[in-house]
């Protein structure tokens, strides 16, 4: 069985579809690459994977671990193990972050059944995740996103990934806003939480992040549908001819 | 907008115009509930049956002729309906509320807010008036910390008790913080009052306890003209807890409450209120409380301390400002407030510090919430006389919207007359926005635990005043309240 299976997906705000007739099958150990040009529909598939309440589905089915996701909300999905890094992670004033990380970490505890864990023993766990991800202790005590940097931000998304070990991370242009170091930081972060058993979706405009992070598929995205699909060679042929080359023909 | 509640006092001279009162004046007195209308009949049937001292039904008489030349206020943000002052029976003997046998008998839905707001079975019981067993029997809490406060010398009881037992004291602070004219319910309130609390804390005394209302108002429905006056002598402390966080419905729709404070020479009060009551029908917001409370503490002794802690979060209308007039040198005022309201609820609340000593300080940080359909106004003055060289001021002021059909207004008012003063007014607006709670909702928290998550980050400072447990259901409580407002 597939982790994550997509059929004639269309979706978007209430009477205009963005995403327009994507499928798209994912199995566990799989890293897929989802590369195309701005506005060409791929935050809107990771919104709708992630049950974002503003985006309606018109048509299609997405099927998780042998269940109907469309069925789930935001909330069950997250605890069913999908994981949405945000393209633009909100600023959460007044909360803080270590305080929301073992929230997320405790409320999956609870869903397995399993004791939450206090302040003391999750700030042991916090510290080993924020070292793999390369980020300064200090964000610990910081208001959840607040006056972070890009860098930061995306940095604070990769951390709640470590913390929580998702089985489908979808990460949405987390390699924009991240210098060069930053981004082989957290591409190493990234490879450290992949395995077997869970897969990633990473969707970007540029390639750069995928010589970083291996990607088993790469698939082109325009006009809301997948126009090609391929191996990660796919990418280097995107880098040198740009998109005009896949996206042409389909014009 | 609040122009025509103003008619209102031609009514009343009317009234006394006719010159007698319709029903006899022995009637009045044998009565247990006073007829409905006010005149200085009904007052001075109110002073004798609760057989006060003369200085009392003067002071009653004074505040009454004063009210009867006074006109509502109209600058509050907030609209209500003229309120008929001769429609209020002003007297009606205590009485006892409806005992249960148990829990069965409850509202569910009173219960299901007491299972939210994580309050114990046996507090639940005791809040609902069912009878509770002898370990747990309030009457029994209330007579052993009675004798516990006694034996420090600190008097703590009804103010209808205190003007029998120690009515110097009474009269001697009495309206010297909030005097009978000081504003239209203040005058009412000083006209008609009926009970309230009364402190009185020795010198040289910490309390050895929190004072609650829990202790006093336990069998008897909650008055609609409540006068509180708490004197903190030489070198004291205490903290004083007004109310609870569990929803109290009430058949009064009007409540003026006047609390005054006095703290002599290096003492310390900090009163804290969580008010929760009716707040009307949340479509249409009828039937609910019209809060309009005179709060008031003067810091008479040179370096002595007021702090005012409140979370506002019931009532229909709330219009109060608990303030503090910094007297002595040295003197610290502080205001710290959670106003939430939602549905049709309207606020106008806020402070003012008044610094007349020397190297006075005050600190306001309010914190604003609107849902729904409500309406969330901060006004605040901050006032400094002349002789109040080296004051010094710090004001906070943050709104939070929920939803885009509710409004937030912030009105500080600054009056200096010396230049030594420093003034720092900080304020923001902010929101409680769908993506926010998606944000949660992504990482597998839910909803409600999210908005808990948000609000007390918004509220910190103010839930940080407050005792432990209370401010632990006041976290709750503002959760419960709000969601059904977000998203």
């Amino acid at each position: 069985m597939s982790l994550l299976e997509i059929k004639d997906l269309h979706a978007g705000f209430e009477g205009t579809d963005i995403v327009k007739g994507v499928s798209l099958t994912v199995n566990a150990g799989e890293v897929h690459a989802i590369m195309g040009p701005n506005g060409s529909g791929k935050s809107t598939l990771a919104k709708v994977l992630a049950g974002h309440p503003s985006y309606v589905v018109s048509k299609g089915s997405i099927t998780y671990n042998g269940n109907d996701l469309l069925e789930m909300d935001a909330e069950e999905r997250a605890l069913a193990g999908v994981f949405l890094g945000f393209q633009y992670p909100v600023e959460i004033p007044g909360v803080n972050n270590a305080e929301f990380l073992r929230m997320a970490y405790n409320a999956k505890l609870v869903k397995q059944g399993e004791e939450e864990v206090d302040p003391l023993d999750f700030d042991g766990i916090l510290d080993e995740k924020m070292k793999l991800v390369g980020m300064d202790r200090k964000y610990k005590d910081r208001f959840l996103n607040e006056g972070f940097s890009g860098g930061e931000k995306k940095k604070n998304e990769i951390l709640q990934m470590a913390v929580l070990g998702p089985k489908l991370s979808v990460l949405d242009e987390t390699d924009s806003g991240l210098d060069i170091d930053a981004l082989k930081v957290v591409a190493q972060g990234v490879n450290k939480l992949n395995n077997k058993d869970n897969a990633l979706i990473l969707i970007t405009h540029y390639q750069r992040l995928l010589n970083y992070i291996e990607p088993d598929f790469v698939h082109v995205f325009s006009g809301g549908t997948i126009i090609k699909s391929g191996g990660k060679e796919l990418a280097h042929e995107l880098e040198a001819q740009g998109y005009d080359w896949v996206t042409a023909p389909a014009k | 907008m609040t122009n025509e509640t103003n008619s209102k006092t031609a009514s009343v001279d009317e009234v006394l115009d006719k010159g007698e009162y319709k029903y006899g004046f022995t009637t009045l007195i044998e009565a247990d509930t006073l007829p409905k209308g006010l005149n200085e009949d009904v007052i001075r049937a109110i002073s004798l049956k609760k057989k006060e001292p003369q200085f009392m039904l003067d002071f009653r008489l004074k505040a009454y002729r004063k009210w009867l030349t006074m006109k509502e206020p109209a600058w509050p943000n907030v609209r209500y309906p003229k309120i008929d002052f001769q429609d209020i029976s002003y007297y009606s003997a205590p009485k006892p509320k409806k005992k249960l046998e148990s829990l069965d008998e409850v509202d569910p839905e009173l219960l299901r807010t007491f299972e939210k707001l994580g309050i114990p079975l046996d507090e639940q019981k005791r809040l609902s008036n069912v009878a509770v067993d002898a370990v747990f029997d309030s009457v029994s809490v209330a007579t052993t910390h009675k004798k516990k406060l006694m034996e420090v010398g600190i008097i703590f009881c009804p103010i209808s008790e205190a003007l029998q037992e120690y009515p110097e004291l009474v009269e001697e602070y009495l309206g010297t913080v909030v005097p009978i004219g000081d504003n239209y319910y203040a005058a009412l309130n000083s006209a008609v009052f009926t009970d309230g609390s009364f402190v009185y804390i020795p010198p040289d005394t910490i309390s050895p306890m929190e004072l609650s209302t829990y202790f006093r108002i336990n069998t008897e429905e909650t008055g609609q003209f409540e006068r509180t006056l708490i004197i903190c002598a030489e070198n004291s402390y205490v903290s004083y807890l007004e109310g609870c966080t569990a929803p109290q419905f009430d058949t009064n729709q009007l409540h003026a409450a006047v609390v005054e404070l006095v703290t002599l020479d290096n003492a310390e009060i900090k009163y804290s209120t969580v008010q929760n009551w009716y707040a009307g029908d949340p479509e249409t917001g009828k039937g609910g409380i019209y809060n309009f409370v005179t709060k008031r503490g003067k810091c008479a002794g040179d370096n002595s301390k007021i702090s005012w802690t409140q979370v506002e979060t019931g009532s229909a209308i709330t219009w109060k400002y608990p303030s503090c007039i910094l007297q002595g040198d040295n003197t610290q005022g502080e205001f710290y407030s959670v106003a939430l309201t939602n549905g049709h609820m309207q606020a106008d609340t806020g402070t003012k510090m008044i610094h007349i000593g020397k190297n006075t300080k005050s600190s306001i940080i309010s914190k604003g919430i609107s849902a729904d359909h409500s309406s969330n106004s901060y006004r605040g003055l901050v006032k400094v006389n002349k002789g109040a060289t080296n004051a010094r001021n710090y004001t906070q002021c943050d709104s939070m919207l929920v939803g885009d059909q509710c409004s937030a207004h912030t009105f500080p008012y600054i009056e200096t007359a010396n230049n030594s003063v420093q003034l720092e007014h900080e304020a923001s607006t902010s929101k409680i926005s769908e993506e926010q709670l998606f944000y949660f909702e992504q990482r597998g928290i839910s909803r409600e635990n999210a908005i808990t998550a948000v609000i007390n980050g918004f509220c910190k400072e103010v839930f940080k005043q407050l005792p432990m447990e209370f401010a632990v259901e006041a976290q709750k409580l503002l959760t419960l309240k709000l969601e059904n407002s977000v998203g």
